[in-house]
C-alpha cells in the first residue's frame, strides 16, 4: 500500500506505482500468456484460419532485444489521451497496447440518473465531433420503446443536421490528419470550414457544439429564417473547396507516400475485428447502415456509398474526403425535398406545449410541469437503435423499467470497437507509421472513454 | 413467442422491438449458439454489453427463462442478411460468468473486457480479461446497482480514503 501523503517526485518508484495501470499495461514476453502476446502482435486471426503471414510475427522475440514505450496519454497526436505501449525494435512496433480510460467519466452511469428529456444532454457529449448523430441514436431508440413516429419535417431536419455534421466531423479529421501528417495548412482550412457549419448549428439550437437539438419526439427547434441561403452558401463552399483540399493533399508526394500502401487491413480482418465505418468500406465492403439498413429517410435520397480497395491509410483519407462530396449531395436534396409541417411530435406526453398554451390551458400546464420535473414514462421494454455516425456504427440499448429514467443506457462507440485494431494494423510498421494509423482510424477519445 | 428458423432447435426465441431476433440461451448453450449463427452467415459481433437486474428478476421473460441478476447481451449482424440477432444469456447472479466470444469474434476482445471491469462477469477464456476504462487498483465495479455513485469524494490518485 502506498503511503499517500509521500509526494511522488520524493521518490521514483513512488511515480511509477502511481501512474501504473497494472495488468492493463502492455507486459514483457516473459509475463504475457500466448494467446495474448499473439493478439498483441495482431496474429490474433490465425486462429480464425485467416491468412497472416507467420514471418512478419515475431513470436520468438526475446525481451532483452526489444524495448517497450510509451506514447501517449498527452501525446499531441493520439487525439486526445490515449495511451499506447509499443514494444520496439529499434525504429519498428513489434507490439502495440492501447491503454485506454483516461476520460472516462462514467456518462453510462450517469445516464441511470437522468430522466429521457435530459439523457440526450448526456449522450452529445461523448462523440463530440458528431454530437447530433449521437443524440439521434438515442432518441431513435426512445421513440422505438415509446413507439411514436415522428413528423415528416422532424425527420428531414434530423437527416439535415446529421449529414452537416458528418461533412464537419470528416472536416476535423482532414484538419487533424494533415496537421499530423505536418500540412498545417490543412489544419487552418478544416477548421475554417467546419465554422461555416458550427456557425449554422449555433444560429439553428443556439449551440455550436453538444447542441441538444434532436430529441425525442423531433428537433429542439424548426429551422431559422432563411436557412435555405445558409445551406446554399455551406455546400457550395464546402463542394468547391474539398476539390483544393484533394489537390493539396492528394498531390503532395509526401502525404501520398506515408498513406499508400501503409497499414492494409482486409475485409475478413476488419469484419472479425467488429470495425464499421470508413475502416470497414477500406477494404471494399459496401457496408453503411445509411444504405443497408436504412433510416430516417436515407432511402429516398441520392447518394454513393464509397468503397476502398486496398484497405489502407490512403483508402480510408480517400474514403473521407468523398464522404463529404456525398453528404453535400444529400445536404442538397434535403434542401429540395424539405416537407412542411410539425418539427416535432404533438404527442403531449412527450412534446412540452407551447409557452402561449401555458396561461390558458390548465392542461398544458400539467403536461409542461410533468414534463419538466418527473419527465415522460417509458413502456417496459429494451431496444437497440444503431446509426451510422462518422466514425461507424453507433448503437444505443436502452432497457427501460417504465420509470421515466433508463434503467441501463449502453452507447456503443465506433471508437472503442475500431481502436482494436491498432495492434494488427501497428505490427511491423515502422515509429512515424503510428501516428499515420491512429489518424486514418480517427478515435474520439469522448466515446473511447466515455 | 415465435420459433425462428434461424435459432437451432432448443433455444428459446422471441421478437424484439425494431424487427430484431431475441434469443435466450442458457449459459451452456451461449457459445455453440453464437458458433451457430456465425457459421449461418452472421459475420460480425456488434456489441456485448450487461445490465444489472438487481431490482427487476420480474423483469418480462418468455417462461422457460429462469431469470438471473446479470444478463449478458450480445448483438449479431448478418451483413449478407441485412439482419441482427440479439442474445441475452442468463449470467448468474453471485458470482456472474460466460464464455467468452474471443475465439469466434476476436472484436469483442475490448467490449468483454469492459464488460468485465463495469460489471465483474468472468468470460471464460478471454486472453487478457482486465480492468479497460477504470484505474488498476479500484474497487468494485461501477456499473452495478449496488455500487455506491459518490462513494469517493474526489477520484483522483492521490485522494486519501478508501479506495
Amino acid at each position: 500500500m502506498i503511503d499517500p501523503t509521500v509526494r511522488a517526485a520524493e521518490r521514483v518508484e513512488l511515480l511509477a506505482a502511481e501512474t501504473s495501470e497494472g495488468a492493463q499495461e502492455l507486459k514483457r514476453r516473459a509475463d504475457t500468456r500466448s494467446d495474448e502476446l499473439g493478439r498483441e502482435v495482431g496474429a490474433v486471426l490465425r486462429v480464425q484460419g485467416l491468412n497472416v503471414d507467420l514471418n512478419s510475427v515475431d513470436y520468438d522475440r526475446r525481451d532483452d532485444e526489444t524495448m517497450i514505450i510509451n506514447m501517449g496519454p498527452s501525446h499531441p497526436s493520439t487525439h486526445g489521451v490515449l495511451r499506447l505501449m509499443l514494444e520496439l525494435d529499434g525504429e519498428f512496433v513489434l507490439r502495440t497496447k492501447p491503454v485506454i480510460g483516461y476520460l472516462h467519466t462514467g456518462m453510462e452511469k450517469t445516464a441511470e440518473e437522468l430522466s429521457y428529456v435530459q439523457g440526450a444532454t448526456n449522450v452529445t457529449r461523448m462523440d463530440y465531433l458528431s454530437p447530433v448523430i449521437n443524440e439521434l441514436s438515442y432518441s431513435m431508440a426512445v421513440e422505438k420503446l415509446l413507439g411514436i413516429e415522428v413528423p415528416e419535417r422532424a425527420v428531414w431536419i434530423r437527416m439535415m443536421m446529421s449529414e452537416l455534421n458528418r461533412i464537419s466531423s470528416h472536416l476535423v479529421w482532414m484538419a487533424t490528419n494533415g496537421m499530423d501528417l505536418g500540412s498545417t495548412s490543412m489544419m487552418i482550412y478544416g477548421l475554417r470550414e467546419r465554422e461555416l457549419i458550427l456557425a449554422f448549428f449555433e444560429k439553428t439550437a443556439g449551440l455550436r457544439m453538444n447542441l441538444n437539438y434532436v430529441r425525442p419526439g423531433g428537433v429542439a427547434a424548426d429551422l431559422p429564417d432563411g436557412w435555405q441561403d445558409d445551406i446554399q452558401v455551406i455546400c457550395d463552399t464546402i463542394y468547391e473547396r474539398s476539390f483544393e483540399y484533394d489537390q493539396l493533399l492528394t498531390g503532395q508526394p509526401i502525404f501520398r507516400q506515408r498513406l499508400i500502401g501503409v497499414a492494409p487491413i482486409t475485409a475478413e480482418e476488419a469484419l472479425a475485428l467488429s470495425l464499421t465505418g470508413p475502416l470497414l468500406r477500406s477494404t471494399g465492403v459496401a457496408w453503411d447502415l445509411r444504405r443497408s439498413m436504412p433510416y430516417l429517410a436515407y432511402d429516398q435520397v441520392e447518394f454513393d456509398v464509397i468503397v476502398g480497395t486496398y484497405g489502407d491509410n490512403f483508402d480510408r483519407y480517400a474514403i473521407r474526403l468523398n464522404e463529404i462530396r456525398e453528404s453535400v449531395r444529400i445536404v442538397r436534396q434535403c434542401l429540395d425535398m424539405m416537407p412542411g409541417g410539425d418539427y416535432r411530435s404533438q404527442d403531449p406526453k412527450v412534446t412540452p406545449p407551447p409557452r402561449a398554451r401555458i396561461g390558458e390551458s390548465m392542461e398544458a400546464l400539467i403536461h409542461h410541469f410533468k414534463l419538466f420535473t418527473e419527465g415522460f414514462h417509458v413502456p417496459v421494454g429494451e431496444v437497440y437503435s444503431a446509426v451510422e455516425s462518422p466514425r461507424g456504427e453507433i448503437g444505443c440499448y436502452i432497457v427501460s423499467d417504465g420509470g421515466p429514467k433508463p434503467y441501463r443506457l449502453h452507447v456503443r462507440g465506433p471508437s472503442f470497437v475500431n481502436l482494436q485494431a491498432v495492434s494488427l494494423l501497428m505490427r511491423g510498421g515502422s515509429m512515424s507509421d503510428t501516428i499515420t494509423v491512429i489518424s486514418t482510424i480517427d478515435p474520439v477519445m469522448g466515446e473511447v472513454d466515455r | 413467442m415465435s420459433l425462428s428458423p434461424l435459432a437451432p432447435p432448443g433455444v428459446v426465441t422471441s421478437d424484439g422491438l425494431a424487427a430484431d431476433l431475441l434469443c435466450f440461451p442458457t449459459r451452456e448453450q451461449y457459445f455453440a449458439l453464437v458458433e451457430s449463427f456465425k457459421n449461418d452467415g452472421f459475420e460480425m459481433c456488434v456489441d456485448v454489453t450487461a445490465v444489472d437486474y438487481l431490482e427487476h428478476f420480474d423483469r418480462p421473460l418468455p417462461d422457460e427463462v429462469v431469470a438471473t441478476r446479470f444478463e449478458v447481451v450480445t448483438n449479431l449482424l448478418s451483413l449478407s442478411k441485412k439482419r441482427r440477432v440479439r442474445i441475452r444469456v442468463q449470467a448468474g447472479n453471485e458470482e456472474p460468468e460466460v464464455d467468452s466470444l474471443f475465439a469466434l469474434y476476436p472484436g469483442t476482445e475490448a467490449l468483454e473486457r469492459e464488460v468485465f471491469d463495469m460489471y465483474g462477469i468472468i468470460f471464460t477464456n478471454h486472453p487478457d480479461l482486465t480492468r479497460i476504462l477504470m484505474p488498476e487498483d479500484w474497487e468494485g465495479h461501477p456499473l452495478r446497482k449496488d455500487y455506491g455513485a459518490a462513494r469517493v469524494p474526489v477520484q483522483f490518485k492521490e485522494a486519501p480514503g478508501p479506495r
